[in-house]
């Protein structure tokens, strides 16, 4: 009897495999957090992927019924919370759309500066933790030995360093210190006394000048790597048109060759934060790609995300510039029993993992009657379904990595 | 290296192309064009609009909603290719007098739309019976739109679980974020928290 094979393969002619259900996470370490991917496996290739949510859901939303704005500022922190920065400047966006209110130029700057310090951040452990879910190990300390020295210029302006709550409706919590101690991991690494003191802006211009150098460092540890292109190129390739209609955003987006970042093409009351900056959006396909490469595969996003940091480097620099000349204070009064005016607004901003979008409905009180975070990583992840289907199993942390989830934002 | 240049924001201002961007964006012709088309087509199925608010939003009846959809999606003028954002909001209050200024007891639920190519939005609202037939228990009906937007799919189930809505046709309505045993439907304002989860307590 013929056997016919809708895969080939599936080898059945010496071992017969049978379909078998496989449980990845909760506690997967490559699952980014507590994801659960249901498998329907046949051997090694995976015919289904049912990703279960939920395991972090904090009732976010039902909780931003109860607070006024401000008050619910902490908890974005805690939606994605390695890039909490560029979460507080989201819901501070939506809340004086909102409102109506303009922050201070200076405010504008120092916000420009802090959220794409976070993005740099944020897209360090994006680098790190995909090389972890790919089995390679040192990429990961050398991407949170970077991302220590964000974390510590966070903690000289506002005290936290992982939970900000910095940008705030208004403005920020605090300007930035005049003199501060240079953080410890910067001196060791630079050579630097212990105690040097100097501003906050000439630490954050020499952290910068030593991360540039690295960027060579980090394409050769993974980007150029054949065994990291092999495991990554040409698989998981997702088209530009199931990329929009699955609402992908970020650099999954722009992976896919749709050139749409919120920070040129937003609303205007986020765009002229970055007006006057000069900064390129990277897209794919990269010329500088391996052959192996395809539009739209792991590799891309993975790239994407790398070229964004040197544009985040340069933003940083733009706005350093800005600071000293930059007028008005940092922040512009916005009570806890400011009345929230009878309207509804949406608005998306530009997170390290895509679009995270507030909708906020008013309702003469301080205390909105709709607080809604649309997430950038529940939208990316429901892609994951089409996506793997006829992988095979080791591929699954490789595209579910290359996506970049955080599960704090997807549950919420 | 191939990279796009990013626009430098400083040269766009010119009173023409402002003009364009502002109409492109949110500006009140644009919005007008659209809900004028949508009036055209669908007739008295489009059931209102509300021009005052910052974003304006166009209101649906709720059985046309997935036509609705369709069309948004298809049409060469409108091409709106990305679903933004799907939620919901309970508009009840057990307050009379409150509930007086809220208006009709109701469930809402809102469709952020976007077009990558043409790079305009719009906002679709449509208006639901807080329970099917005022039989309490009944979820409220409304057609899905997964079929448009793929995302709509998880939207869809994000609304079921936390508002309480039956999209009619989705390929797969289960709880998303809740557990899969979970009472109730948490965003209701009515909701009221278990006193207890399998042995757990909740409050």
């Amino acid at each position: 009897m013929a056997l016919h094979l809708e895969d080939p393969r599936i080898v059945e002619f010496d071992v017969r495999t049978d379909e078998m259900l496989v449980n990845m996470g909760p506690q997967h370490p490559s699952t980014h957090g507590v994801l659960r991917l249901l498998l329907r496996t046949d051997g090694e290739v995976v015919s289904q992927v049912i990703p279960h949510l939920g395991y972090l859901h904090r009732s976010a939303e039902k909780i931003g019924e109860n607070l006024s704005l401000p008050q619910w500022i902490p908890y974005t922190d805690r939606m994605d919370y390695l890039a909490g920065m560029n979460m507080n400047l989201g819901l501070s966006l939506a809340a004086e759309k909102l409102v109506g209110l303009e922050v201070t130029p200076k405010a504008m700057v120092l916000r420009v500066l802090i959220a794409e310090m976070g993005r740099i951040a944020s897209h360090l452990v994006g680098m790190g933790a995909y090389g972890l879910d790919l089995g390679t190990f040192s990429p990961f300390l050398y991407a949170f030995r970077e991302r220590e020295i964000i974390l510590d210029l966070f903690e000289e302006v506002c005290g936290a360093r992982l939970t900000y709550s910095y940008v705030t409706p208004g403005g920020v919590t605090h300007d930035l210190p005049a003199k501060i101690t240079i953080p410890p991991g910067l001196a060791a690494l630079i050579g630097k006394p212990n105690n040097l003191q100097l501003s906050w802006l000439e630490a954050c211009g020499l952290f910068l000048d030593w991360l540039e150098k690295r960027i060579p460092e980090y394409h050769t540890l993974l980007t150029t790597n054949q065994i990291f292109i092999k495991r990554t190129a040409g698989l998981g390739i997702l088209d530009r048109e199931m990329a929009i209609s699955y609402g992908c955003t970020g650099p999954v987006l722009r992976g896919s060759g749709v050139d749409h970042d919120l920070r040129r093409d937003g609303e205007s009351i986020y765009t002229r934060m970055y007006a006057g900056y000069k900064f390129d959006v990277p897209v794919a396909p990269f010329s500088s790609a391996p052959p192996e490469c395809e539009l739209g595969d792991n590799w891309c996003r993975f790239y994407v995300r790398m070229m964004e940091v040197v544009q985040s480097i340069r933003l940083v620099r733009q706005a350093m510039e800005k600071y000293p000349t930059a007028e008005g204070e940092h922040r512009l009064p916005f009570k806890q029993a400011q009345k929230l005016p009878k309207r509804e607004v949406y608005l998306e901003t530009e997170c390290p993992r895509g679009q995270m979008g507030f909708y906020l409905i008013g309702n003469d009180s301080n205390v909105p009657w709709r607080a809604r975070a649309k997430s950038s990583s529940f939208c990316n992840l429901s892609v994951t379904e089409p996506l793997c289907a006829g992988c095979l199993i080791a591929d699954i942390p490789a595209i579910v990595g290359s996506l970049d989830i955080v599960m704090g934002e997807i549950d919420r | 290296m191939l990279l796009n240049r990013g626009r430098d924001l400083r040269f766009r201002p010119t009173l023409i192309s402002a003009a364009i961007f502002l109409s492109l964006k949110c500006g009140e012709m644009n919005f007008q064009d659209i809900h004028s088309r949508l009036v055209s087509r669908f007739g008295d199925r489009i059931t209102g609009l509300n021009a005052e608010n910052i974003d304006p939003w166009i209101e649906v009846a709720p059985q046309a909603i997935a036509e609705v959809s369709a069309f948004l999606k298809s049409d060469p003028d409108l091409q709106f290719d990305g679903l933004n954002n799907l939620s919901a909001t309970d508009w009840f209050d057990a307050d009379p007098k409150k509930q007086a200024k809220l208006g009709e007891p109701r469930v809402e639920v809102v469709y952020h739309l976007y077009s990558f190519s043409l790079r305009h939005s719009v906002v679709i609202k449509v208006k639901l019976p807080r329970w099917q037939g005022d039989v309490a228990g009944q979820l409220p009906e409304i057609p899905t739109v997964s079929s448009v937007w793929g995302i709509a799919d998880w939207h869809e189930r994000e609304a079921f679980d936390l508002v309480g809505i039956q999209f009619v046709g989705h390929p797969d309505l289960r709880r998303i974020l809740c557990s899969e045993d979970w009472e109730g439907h948490p965003l209701r304002k009515d909701y009221e928290f278990p006193l207890e989860y399998h042995g757990i307590r909740a409050r």
